[in-house]
């Protein structure tokens, strides 16, 4: 599957000929979604993310709910994901690192995230549990992402071409062998977990 | 054009004298921590998220991811009532929509946040938010229309960046990609900026 959203940065044996996922049937591709999505809502939920209060809480710097699960996720996440490609068994998928839409697209999307109080994965969770005003953000995410679209001819030859780096992750920027890179990422956001815990608020 | 000065001179006065009692009013700081939290712990939950990415790589080849939901759903919708305009918009040429792997995980994400709520105890039912009701009063129109406009910015925003809080912020970060990482601090400083203009001032 000659993808180029699925060639990771630095190309092993394994990553040559490219793994075929184990779910190789469409409608058990579409199954594995729905699964897999089910057990992400439910978290959410659990987690607390799927509420307003601790949404801004986060935003307003007063509870770390949100930056406490994150970077669990990235630590539990790294360790598997690089050690799973390690072994040939799964491909990476890198985003392209554009530094104007990056910024400009990061920015914009932080007000509206403030405006909504959801992001577009905790607002399903929200409407999961019955808080109905994510409702009205979801349907500003369908009239936005139309909006883009109508928009994305003309975006995609000016500010969609502004600071192109290509396909970018922290192993080709620090001079550092790749595991020495994973496990010192994963030893800082550890830190930083740690000094949430510490100092910080729920 | 005098009638005009004097409507505008009319309405600074207004603005001037309501501004500083508004400013007066919120005052103490609203305090996001006296409602109540989460029902498990984030260290768990995010070690269930981070082991998820696990399988939704291993055996689906797909990150976890949110924002393309909305782009689909908005194609779908757009191919319903105006199929060749659809078809002519650059964005649908790359991504056509269709009923995909994204589309079923966010959707199936609602029925799972619904089991998680209702066998905790702790389904909501409600149109505005505490903590916005505090601030803002109990106007569903006026939550819905600022939901609505937020939720149309964030859809901007996340196509221009190339992804959303889960896309970029979990799944992007996670591979240590530089461009996750720098939308993900965007996010964040975005966010607080206006959160705390809306909350703070």
């Amino acid at each position: 599957m000659p993808d180029p959203e699925k060639v990771g940065s630095r190309t092993t044996a394994a990553e040559r000929d490219a793994v075929t996922p184990a779910t190789r049937l469409v409608s058990g591709h579409i199954v594995s979604g729905a699964a897999f999505g089910f057990i992400f809502g439910f978290l959410l939920q659990k987690g607390g993310v799927g509420t307003y209060h601790i949404l801004v809480g986060q935003l307003l710097l007063q509870d770390w709910t949100v930056a406490k699960i994150m970077l669990t996720a990235i630590v539990v996440g790294m360790a598997g994901i690089f050690t799973l490609h390690h072994f040939g068994k799964v491909n990476l998928h890198i985003k392209p690192t554009k530094l104007a839409p990056n910024i400009a697209g990061g920015l914009l999307f932080g007000i509206g995230f403030a405006l909504v109080g959801y992001c577009p994965g905790t607002a399903a969770a929200a409407v999961g549990q019955g808080s109905w005003d994510a409702l009205f953000g979801m349907a500003g995410l369908v009239a936005g992402s139309w909006l883009y679209a109508e928009l994305s001819g003309p975006l995609k030859h000016t500010v969609e071409r502004m600071g192109d780096l290509g396909r970018l992750t922290f192993l080709d920027v620090v001079p550092l062998p790749k595991w020495a890179v994973i496990v010192s990422a994963a030893g800082l956001l550890t830190g930083f977990l740690i000094v949430l815990e510490t100092f910080g608020g729920r | 054009m005098n009638r005009r000065r004097s409507l505008l001179f009319a309405v600074a006065t207004a603005l001037a004298a309501t501004g500083p009692q508004s400013a007066l009013a919120i005052e103490p700081a609203l305090d996001a921590l006296t409602y109540p939290g989460p029902a498990w712990s984030p260290y768990l939950v995010g070690t269930g998220i981070g082991v998820l990415a696990w399988l939704t790589f291993y055996v689906s080849d797909k990150p976890i991811g949110a924002s393309t939901f909305y782009a689909m759903v908005s194609g779908m919708i757009g191919k319903a009532l105006a199929p060749r305009h659809t078809e002519r918009l650059e964005y649908f040429k790359d991504k056509p929509p269709r009923l995909n792997w994204e589309v079923v995980f966010v959707g199936a994400a609602i029925g799972g946040a619904a089991v998680a709520a209702l066998t905790g105890g702790n389904y909501v039912n409600e149109w505005v938010p505490a903590l916005w009701s505090e601030r803002f009063g109990d106007s569903v129109l006026l939550r819905a229309a600022v939901a609505f406009v937020g939720g149309l910015l964030m859809a901007l925003g996340a196509r221009l960046a190339g992804g959303c809080t889960s896309g970029h912020g979990i799944s992007g970060t996670l591979q240590l990609n530089v461009s996750s990482w720098i939308a993900l601090i965007c996010f964040f400083i975005g966010g607080a900026a206006i959160a705390n203009l809306m909350f703070r001032i």
